[in-house]
């Protein structure tokens, strides 16, 4: 396994209590394997990649559980270390294309700088991959483009550059955090292509999070569904979207809009997410189930297996 | 007679650079049209929706219809009784310092407005406790309902909406649009409804237009715009659209970007990413006309007869 995750527990200490945003995540990927991790605003998908690469902000911190990455432990690396495998060992792409770019550098040289920081090559060598790179991820006429400034690009090409720098070191890993919610659908298809593309020619392990099941259905292999800081849901992306097993994934899918069956009234989840200071015992979705009994009002399910994929869901428990 | 017209409405924004630099280095004025020659009419009762990529000119369109945008060109006539608009950010279009009750009665607050609040809210799924509080003790979702009442204060009869869901989750996305389905019912309106989101559209409009580069390219009824599309534009957003129920049909990858609307291509906008364009379409500005304008289909160059059957 390129990333493992085990029992990973994230808390914000605050002046009324220790605020828990992530319990018991366990996650796996494989090289060459696309993980989807997916949920609604304040699942807590974004501080699970964030708690990956050490960019927690403080005073958020990892409570319990370890983070490997080809089996080396990375969660526990001081901080200087963790900095030089950011970039090196793991590439980030962020959704805004914009926070990731220096804007007083043309992006050759940003290109450059990161290629000689993390591996040894001369800056005329670096040069060329920089050159190699933007040829691959799309950009025309990279010789010319080379001595522009972000400014200069539009929305998907600067994504396109995000993308180049993320690759730019052979990461073993990649964590794409929405990488297309800023995007059009024209651009935001090209850029899952492409994705898509260089991922599987590397044979890195992306974890693409995102809010959009659209996204997940075309690019992953497996997904995992978070809902107030926990998975609900993991297995096969075909099974999560077909044949989803845990309540709330039933009625995420249901509330998406489709445009090949229209239907006069979409399937609607009653309530919101719960708050991370009001998270209510048991099952945390137990509020707004419809299936709920006795039992998720008082014990927190965990992962259970369900069909060919597994749900935190008392309905899935062996009788 | 529709309910609203828009007869070749074009609007220019003036984007040259200070009155300085143009003497001083001979620039001359540069204009930006970001709604070109739009000719829409809406029936009373019905949902048309507006689609296209960013910076088509279709928030522009919708400002066009309330008046906050005077049109450069053309006419836009209105014969219903009022009209109200629906914003994308229902953090930023509700004053954070003010009363939910009061937000919501700003638009009638001549009139005595007591009871009617509490009516608005309920409409909307708010409790009549909800009319104390303000704006930050709420859920996106729950704001875009503030939003709809105190659009609906005013008893209009036509509701222009920019990406009313657009910033919300999809659960609670599904939430607001049965709400409005509710609402159109119930008191009859009629909705212009604007939106990135093709399934989005699909599920609430009954006539969509499909607009690029300021300009309308396709207009049809909902089923057979999404079934059979017509202009080579409205396919390529079709076939952009993440394929959810994984059928993996065939598609045509996506091929380039909107141009730089301050010097857009000739002729048809839309050739320097057509698989169909020819000479004429590089030089010749396509009419619309039978809901589409496109020389390619004009011609019968493209078949829409194959195209259907692959579809399906």
């Amino acid at each position: 396994m390129t990333l493992e995750v085990r029992d990973l527990r994230v808390e914000f200490p605050t002046r009324r209590g220790t605020l828990t945003a992530l319990d018991g995540i366990s996650i796996a990927i494989a090289p060459g394997e696309v993980l989807g991790v997916v949920g609604e605003s304040g699942a807590g998908k974004s501080i699970t990649g964030l708690a990956i690469i050490g960019l927690l902000e403080p005073p958020g911190r990892i409570a319990a559980g370890e983070v490997r990455l080809e089996g080396q432990r990375i969660d526990n690396l001081p901080p200087g270390e963790m900095r030089k495998l950011r970039g090196r060992k793991i590439g980030v792409i962020f959704q805004d294309p914009l926070t990731s770019l220096n804007p007083l550098y043309t992006i050759g040289r940003q290109l450059e700088e990161t290629i000689v920081a993390h591996l040894p090559m001369a800056k005329r060598a670096a040069r060329d991959r920089a050159l190699a790179l933007l040829g691959e991820v799309g950009i025309p006429a990279p010789a010319a483009r080379y001595r522009h400034y972000p400014h200069q690009f539009s929305g998907g090409m600067r994504q396109r550059v995000v993308i180049a720098l993320a690759l730019a070191a052979e990461p073993r890993l990649l964590i794409a955090d929405e990488p297309t919610t800023a995007l059009d659908v024209s651009i935001q298809a090209q850029i899952i292509a492409l994705l898509k593309r260089l991922a599987a020619e590397r044979g890195a392990a992306v974890m693409l999070i995102t809010h959009d099941m659209g996204v997940i259905a075309e690019t992953a292999h497996r997904v995992a569904v978070m809902y107030a800081g926990r998975i609900v849901e993991v297995g096969g992306v075909r099974e999560v979207i077909h044949a989803p097993k845990h309540p709330y994934t039933v009625g995420l899918m249901g509330s998406i809009p489709r445009i090949a069956a229209k239907r006069s009234r979409l399937v609607q989840i009653d309530g919101a997410m719960p708050r991370l200071n009001a998270i209510p015992p048991g099952c945390a979705f137990h509020p707004r189930c419809t299936r709920r009994f006795e039992r998720c009002l008082h014990e927190r399910p965990d992962l259970l297996p369900a069909g060919a994929s597994r749900a935190a869901c008392w309905l899935h428990a062996a009788a | 007679m529709p309910l609203l017209s828009l007869q070749g409405v074009s609007r220019d924004f003036d984007v040259s650079r200070p009155w300085l630099n143009r003497v001083l280095e001979h620039e001359p004025r540069r204009l930006l049209r970001a709604v070109d020659h739009v000719s829409l009419d809406i029936e009373k009762g019905e949902t048309v929706g507006l689609v296209g990529e960013s910076g088509c000119g279709k928030s522009t369109v919708a400002r066009l219809i309330v008046g906050l945008y005077a049109p450069s060109e053309g006419r836009v006539e209105f014969r219903g009784r009022r009209l109200q608009m629906i914003f994308q950010d229902p953090y930023a279009s509700l004053n954070p310092r003010w009363r939910v009750r009061d937000i919501v009665a700003e638009p009638i607050r001549f009139l005595g407005t007591a009871g009617k609040v509490q009516e608005l809210l309920a409409q909307v799924g708010l409790s009549a406790d909800d009319g104390d509080k303000y704006p930050h003790e709420f859920s996106g979702g729950q704001r875009q309902r503030i939003s709809i009442a105190r659009a609906l204060a005013g008893e209009p009869d036509f509701l222009v909406c920019d990406e009313p869901t657009s910033a919300l989750d999809v659960s609670v996305q599904a939430q607001i649009l049965n709400l409005m389905s509710e609402l159109q019912r119930r008191l009859g309106l009629t909705y212009l409804f604007i939106s990135h989101n093709l399934a989005v559209v699909s599920q609430v409009a009954d006539r969509v237009g499909v607009m690029y580069l300021g300009r309308i390219v396709e207009l049809a009824p909902a089923a057979q715009l999404f079934s059979r599309p017509r202009h080579p534009y409205t396919r390529m957003l079709l076939d952009a659209v993440p394929d959810l129920a994984m059928s993996g049909r065939p598609r045509t990858p996506v091929r380039g970007e909107v141009p730089n609307p301050l010097a857009p291509p000739a002729g048809c906008t839309f050739h320097p990413r057509c698989p169909h364009a020819d000479d004429r379409c590089r030089r010749e500005v396509p009419a619309f006309s039978d809901g589409v304008a496109c020389h390619a289909v004009a011609e019968g160059r493209i078949a829409t007869a194959i195209e259907a059957a692959r579809l399906e």
